[in-house]
């Protein structure tokens, strides 16, 4: 099993074709399911008529800036931990030079890289956010009574790429060439994941977003923060 | 798990009408809903929901029962179209009877929760969604129901007819004539300047706020009239109910009246619902983008008159005042400021509550709540303890509520809570501080 594993092929693979796979399916799952439901929406006959694009922005402005929205301020901690979460977790895999090298091996393309530090230290925000979110999931009595295995595995397969590509980084516990076998797979589970379960909010939350806001701006001129 | 504790309701329009279903129609029905009616929206919603529950705080339901989680929201509709979906429609008797107790009095469809989720999901209308399915069902709750088969079958709320109508508003004039001298409530002028449109609600009980109206009408000098025929009515339980069919029936017989009178715009009295059914879910119903006529909610004509200088204003109120935000007017419509530009004009110890204009929590009357009626009242003032206790906080005499769901809600809540509170409408406040002119003085 191990051999096979941290064999030369099955790291070619995953790698090579399979990184093809699972971007295309990324983003071609992603670009499916928002054209799609853009189409959709056209037979939800409230939608189009009603959006504006001022209040869309206007609305999207309020809750993508840390604090902006009432709520927001209201739960000072989850604000935090949740903005820190998705920063670094956006940030810390397209700017690593690890994976810069890569990217300059295969199609000569550089650009920024974090230094090694901060990418540590956005990593294990990431890890140690997810811990957050875990617990708030079994403790806090709202969050627990809508939560179901479904919420647990999409917590852990995010956070299953940041571990294993800390621990491979550093060398840490594991065996190199098995640990990061692992990360290249759960960084690939990860985006064909992404179009096809609830990490969707992230391609829909601009769009519900932006029918709240138009909604209650232009229609009922009300703020929706 | 959590367990959900709910005390048993009985109520027919619910219990009996389940019994009477099988799954393959429920079934049937269901996806016929999610399939033909709700699309993208109820899609997007459900699939983007990432069950964070930060919609919580946001509900008045969830605050005043202490914070138990199966008020949330997103438990709502965790325990409605979730578990629908799930199933793919499959669900029996008894879920769907949960689905309707939900939908129909554990949510006044505010909106607030709307404004406390970091995506901006509607949930009240994943609620309606699951009021609509109730509803093609025939499972409602049996008082709101009878409202409905009130507005099919007289085009009103109150089963008045024609008649009940005409001599109520003639019975309303006289009374009025004899303090103001040739007051009018003139029925069918063809080309007035403004439709009047008022709740059955008035007619039936209230027929003081239709002599309110005739003497700030009067005083102002208003161009007005109110159809004599179906159509006077603004009411629309229907909405609430799930039936867009009659609430659509309703609001197309308003309009063609005022299209009828040949006026320029329509003014209502003061509903948080009926405005929400005609310049929102009714013409959009009827496929207009808004209403077809401007459509003028009393805060807005009020404000108008005192700004104008067509209604003097002779002395303030001194009791203290305190202000609820209708959901429909505020959140529904920005009337925040012109509610208080009018407060301040006519009181003279303004208590604004907190939270306050959109922020402010449901009375937890509105969305049909209250007119689930008897059955369900215990569950709707211990929904509103919230509401007693930001109230209390204020330290008023008087509470303003310019919609009659908040009027009776607040003043059933501050009898429960004992808060010793009275409840007024802006126009018995307006009658009751505007200068009567001289010469419309009748001599005693």
């Amino acid at each position: 099993m191990y051999e096979f594993l941290t064999s030369t092929e099955v790291y070619n693979f995953i790698k090579g074709p399979l990184v093809w796979v699972s971007f295309i399916i990324f983003i071609g799952g992603s670009l499916y399911k928002i054209i799609s439901l853009l189409f959709l929406a056209r037979k939800d006959k409230v939608v189009y008529p009603y959006m504006s694009l001022k209040y869309s922005v206007r609305s999207i402005f309020h809750w993508v800036i840390p604090f902006a929205s009432t709520n927001m301020r209201k739960r000072p901690w989850i604000t935090t931990m949740t903005f820190s979460y998705h920063i670094c977790l956006v940030l810390t895999p397209v700017f690593l030079l690890s994976h810069n090298m890569l990217l300059r091996d295969s199609w000569n393309i550089r650009w920024w890289t974090l230094p090694e530090g901060v990418a540590d230290v956005m990593t294990l925000i990431v890890i140690l956010c997810t811990l957050f979110f875990l617990m708030r999931r079994l403790i806090a009595p709202e969050v627990r009574f809508v939560t179901s295995v479904s919420d647990y595995v999409l917590l852990a397969m995010v956070a299953a790429p940041f571990s294993t590509g800390f621990l491979a980084f550093h060398q840490l516990f594991f065996d190199y060439n098995l640990i990061v076998t692992f990360h290249i797979l759960f960084g690939e589970i990860m985006l064909v994941a992404i179009p096809f379960t609830r990490l969707s909010h992230m391609l829909f939350f601009w769009l519900t977003r932006a029918y709240t806001g138009s909604e209650f701006g232009a229609v009922r001129h009300a703020k929706d923060w | 798990m959590i367990k959900v504790e709910r005390k048993d309701v009985a109520d027919p329009g619910i219990d009996e009408k389940v019994k009477n279903l099988n799954p393959e129609k429920i079934e049937k029905t269901i996806n016929w809903v999610l399939g033909k009616e709700a699309a993208a929206r109820l899609k997007a919603y459900v699939q983007t929901c990432i069950h964070c529950g930060l919609c919580s705080e946001a509900c008045h339901y969830y605050l005043s029962h202490d914070r138990d989680p199966s008020y949330a929201p997103v438990a709502k509709v965790r325990q409605t179209l979730w578990e629908i979906l799930k199933r793919k429609g499959r669900v029996d008797g008894e879920s769907l009877k949960r689905c309707a107790r939900i939908a129909y009095t554990e949510c006044n469809l505010c909106r607030r929760c709307s404004m406390y989720c970091p995506f901006g999901i509607d949930i009240a209308y994943l609620i309606s969604i699951v009021r609509r399915m109730c509803h093609l069902l025939g499972v409602v709750p049996q008082y709101l129901q009878a409202r409905i088969n009130s507005q099919m079958a007289t085009m009103n709320s109150e089963w008045l007819t024609q008649d009940d109508w005409i001599d109520t508003a003639q019975w309303q004039e006289e009374e009025l004539r004899m303090e103001i001298k040739n007051a009018r409530i003139p029925l069918d002028k063809e080309g007035a300047e403004i439709m009047y449109s008022l709740h059955s609600v008035e007619v039936k009980f209230m027929t003081q706020l239709i002599a309110n109206i005739a003497k700030i009408m009067t005083v102002a000098g208003i161009d007005w009239t109110i159809p004599s025929t179906d159509g006077w009515d603004n009411t629309n339980q229907a909405m609430h109910g799930g039936d867009f069919e009659t609430m659509g029936m309703a609001v197309r017989k308003h309009f063609e009246a005022a299209f009828k009178l040949k006026v320029k715009k329509i003014v209502m009295n003061e509903c948080g619902h009926a405005f929400k059914a005609m310049v929102y879910d009714g013409s959009r119903w009827l496929g207009w983008k808004e209403s077809p006529l401007p459509y003028v909610h009393a805060i807005q004509f009020y404000y108008e008159l005192i700004r104008d200088g067509k209604i003097k204003i002779a002395k303030k109120i001194k009791e203290p005042v305190t202000v609820q935000d209708p959901c429909n007017l505020v959140r529904g419509r920005g009337l925040g400021d012109m509610l208080r530009y009018i407060i301040n004009a006519t009181c003279e110890d303004f208590r604004d509550m907190t939270p306050r204009y959109e922020h402010n929590y449901c009375c937890c009357s509105g969305g049909g709540v209250l007119h689930a009626d008897k059955p369900w009242k215990t569950v709707r003032l211990e929904g509103s303890r919230i509401k007693a206790e930001q109230l209390k906080a204020t330290g008023a005499e008087i509470a303003i509520t310019a919609c009659h769901s908040c009027h009776k809600g607040v003043h059933d809540l501050i009898d429960h809570y004992k808060l010793g509170m009275h409840v007024k409408f802006l126009s018995e406040i307006l009658v009751e501080v505007m200068e009567i002119p001289e010469e419309l003085r009748v001599a005693k």
